[in-house]
């Protein structure tokens, strides 16, 4: 894989905002060329390790989910600080996904919902907690897509992106080639 | 001089979990809490949408176990469009329905040991962290790292193969399946084409691991029995004649003793024995057995608390494993966190004998998908996943929009234990001490990790969590601050 005089690895970050992690599963499924990848790229702040503050510029920066609380922003705002590159990776990171379908609801509606109104909780929650404490983040008033927060300089369509096209993006991206997405890449559930 | 000790696993920004830890004047804890940070709202958004949605639309809550809600959704709508509750689906739907969840639980499983578990055992709880990662386990061990990807592949293709997609599958609908397999889907992971992904090879590699962990054990035993332990309810669901059975049963439950607590619980009548606590400080609720309460009320869920309620395993491999560990605690209930991580490689065997049998039945090949009955206005969709007991419940109007959704997910189960977990190790770690070091934050990492906690669903994907333990004097200034 790597050939003689090889430059210096690509030094890649990846992250999870309000995500599910299936985009990083999705990165696993690209199964043995893990093996490749390792050779190819060196993973600097991800879950995949133990670096939890970037003490290096990276290359590449994997930005699975978008922003649905305070730490998020924050987060996203440090990849785009160190990150030369910045892919925004899944339906999530692209437009919000899922998570953002809270955005048409009052944000107390849906925190009331779970904790006041639940099946398990409504006739057992006589001080009406709903969560609220100086260790957790603050909620944001509804989920942000990433390019909404920062500049995005890619985007990899799919909810998942297939592990094929997480692959193909990385290669292309370390080979400073473009990627062409093919049309049916667009089309997904 | 009173100390508020910050546990971030997951590092300060980007954590779906951290621990805070209080000390008092004298320097001994006086409370730990374990924070869950993410919050969705799911509950709510899902109100308005037509029913048959609620398969795809959930399981995008985590992207690690997705087949497990994508099944427990569809089972509560079973329910709703007048399919039964359990056994009326046709052959073809409930076997397909179950090689989709038993692929689930092989790759889940095998992602938690080989990715997670290996990395200590292999090179030890105090080596670098740089090295303890599943980076670190493909340099220094490229065999064992090559099985944990394909056993983690083979279960993803089943996945692939009954659901459609490896993540967020579509196959599971209201009433049944919308595809089964065809023949030469069935071969390729009957025989994997000649190559090493089949069938049997899975088993193999099943009993490798277990091997490998019980070598692992026979080093170790002190440190394996006798971390983090204390005693507690564990629930899971039971096939009617104490089988394990990890896609459909009846709840059971059994205390410290092993005394039942709970038994034979239809599932859709579970509003009747459960309720949840909420507290300030997590997102994440609290549930209990309601007859018992809060405080005594708590369990554990997951692959301990499974092998403690069940009586024996339906397959023959894995039940001659089942009756060592049974052994090793002489028949009592296993109250030790870290033979969690036995307990989970003999489901890992059991799933790879009932993928192997499934695949060997004619009825994966079936053409009878579906099934159809009188509508209902609400179901309850329970399953084992990897992590322990999931909860679905919704109520459906006449407009086939969904009107109330109730969830409780495998961790939320494992939330009351899990911060036991911490303040047992902490109480037993930080009294008194001046002076944080690398291995009292080893400590309490290895004991929430034992969980397999999916906070968010997920945050241990890949590896360890990284942890940082920040020391505050009462006025809140920086006393002592340390990271790995
Ligand atoms: S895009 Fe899909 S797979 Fe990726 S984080 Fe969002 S829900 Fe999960």
């Amino acid at each position: 894989m790597s050939p003689k005089a090889a430059p210096a690895k690509k030094i890649v970050a990846t992250t999870s905002l309000a995500g599910c992690f299936g985009c990083h599963m999705s990165l696993l499924d690209i199964d043995e060329r893990l093996f490749d990848l390792i050779e190819l790229v060196e993973f600097h702040k991800s879950p995949i390790d133990d670096i939890k503050t970037f003490t290096k510029e990276c290359d590449i920066g994997l930005v699975e989910g978008g922003c649905c609380n305070d730490e998020n922003v924050h987060v996203l705002k440090e990849f785009r600080r160190h990150c030369k590159t910045l892919v925004a990776v899944g339906e999530c990171a692209i437009m919000g996904g899922l998570p953002a379908m809270r955005n048409t609801i009052p944000l107390k509606e849906c925190l009331d919902e779970a904790y006041l109104g639940g099946a398990t909780v409504a006739d057992c929650n006589p001080g009406r907690v709903i969560p609220c404490d100086p260790d957790i983040p603050k909620i944001l008033n509804r989920v942000y897509p990433c390019h909404e927060v920062v500049k995005m300089d890619y985007f990899l369509p799919g909810c998942p992106p297939s592990a094929d096209l997480i692959w193909d993006a990385l290669v292309a991206l370390v080979s400073g080639k473009e990627l062409a997405l093919e049309y049916r890449t667009f089309k997904f559930d | 001089m009173t100390r508020k000790i910050v546990i971030d696993p997951v590092t300060r920004v980007e954590g779906h979990g951290k621990v805070t830890i209080h000390l008092d004047d004298e320097g001994n804890v006086s409370e730990s809490r374990l924070h869950i940070v993410e919050f969705r709202g799911f509950e709510r958004f899902v109100q308005g949408r037509p029913y048959w949605e609620a398969p795809v639309l959930v399981q995008r809550l985590c992207g690690i176990c997705p087949v497990s809600h994508h099944l427990a959704a569809a089972k509560a709508m079973d329910v709703v469009v007048g399919a039964g509750t359990g056994d009326g689906l046709t052959p073809t739907a409930e076997k397909i329905r179950r090689l989709m969840h038993y692929g689930q639980i092989f790759q889940s499983h095998s992602l938690h040991f080989f990715h997670l578990a290996s990395p200590d055992l292999l090179f030890g709880y105090d080596a670098a962290p740089e090295t303890r990662n599943v980076i670190g386990v493909a340099l220094a061990n490229r065999e064992l790292a090559t099985q944990a990807v394909l056993m983690r592949k083979y279960g993803q293709e089943v996945i692939a193969a009954t659901a459609g997609k490896k993540i967020h599958g579509t196959g599971a609908i209201p009433g049944g399946v919308n595809k089964s397999l065809t023949p030469e889907e069935r071969d390729t992971l009957l025989q994997g084409g000649g190559g090493p992904l089949n069938a049997g090879q899975m088993v193999e590699w099943s009993q490798g691991a277990l091997a490998f962990f019980k070598d692992y054990y026979k080093k170790h035993k002190e440190f394996i029995d006798g971390f983090s332990r204390f005693p507690s309810n564990h629930l899971s669901l039971v096939r009617k004649d104490g089988a394990l059975d990890l896609y459909h049963g009846v709840l059971r439950a059994v205390d410290a003793d092993g005394k039942r607590i709970l038994d034979d619980v239809d599932p859709q009548d579970y509003l009747d024995h459960f309720r949840e606590e909420v507290k300030p400080w997590s997102f994440m609720k609290f549930p209990y057995l309601k007859k018992l309460g809060p405080e005594n009320g708590w369990y554990r869920v997951g692959p301990l608390a499974r092998l403690n309620t069940a009586d024996f395993i339906p397959t023959p491999l894995a039940q001659a494993e089942f009756e060592a560990y049974r052994a090793a605690t002489g028949g009592r209930p296993n109250d030790r966190c870290m033979h969690t991580h036995w307990a989970r490689l003999i489901e890992v065997l059991h799933a790879a004998e009932c993928m192997r049998d499934l695949l060997n039945d004619p009825d994966i090949l079936g053409g009878d998908l579906t099934v159809k009955g009188t509508r209902q206005a609400a179901g309850v969709g329970l399953l084992e996943a990897p992590r322990g007991t999931l909860f679905h419940h919704y109520r459906v109007g006449d407009d086939d929009l969904i009107q109330m959704a109730n969830l409780i997910v495998s961790t939320t189960n494992n939330n009351e234990p899990m911060n036991r977990a911490v303040n047992h190790v902490a109480r037993a770690m930080l009294t008194g001490v001046k002076e944080i070091t690398e291995g009292m934050l080893n400590a309490v990492e290895v004991a929430i990790r034992a969980y397999d906690p999916c906070l968010s669903c997920a945050t241990h994907a890949y590896g360890r969590m990284p942890l940082e333990v920040t020391v505050f004097d009462a006025a809140g200034r920086l006393v002592s601050q340390r990271r790995k």
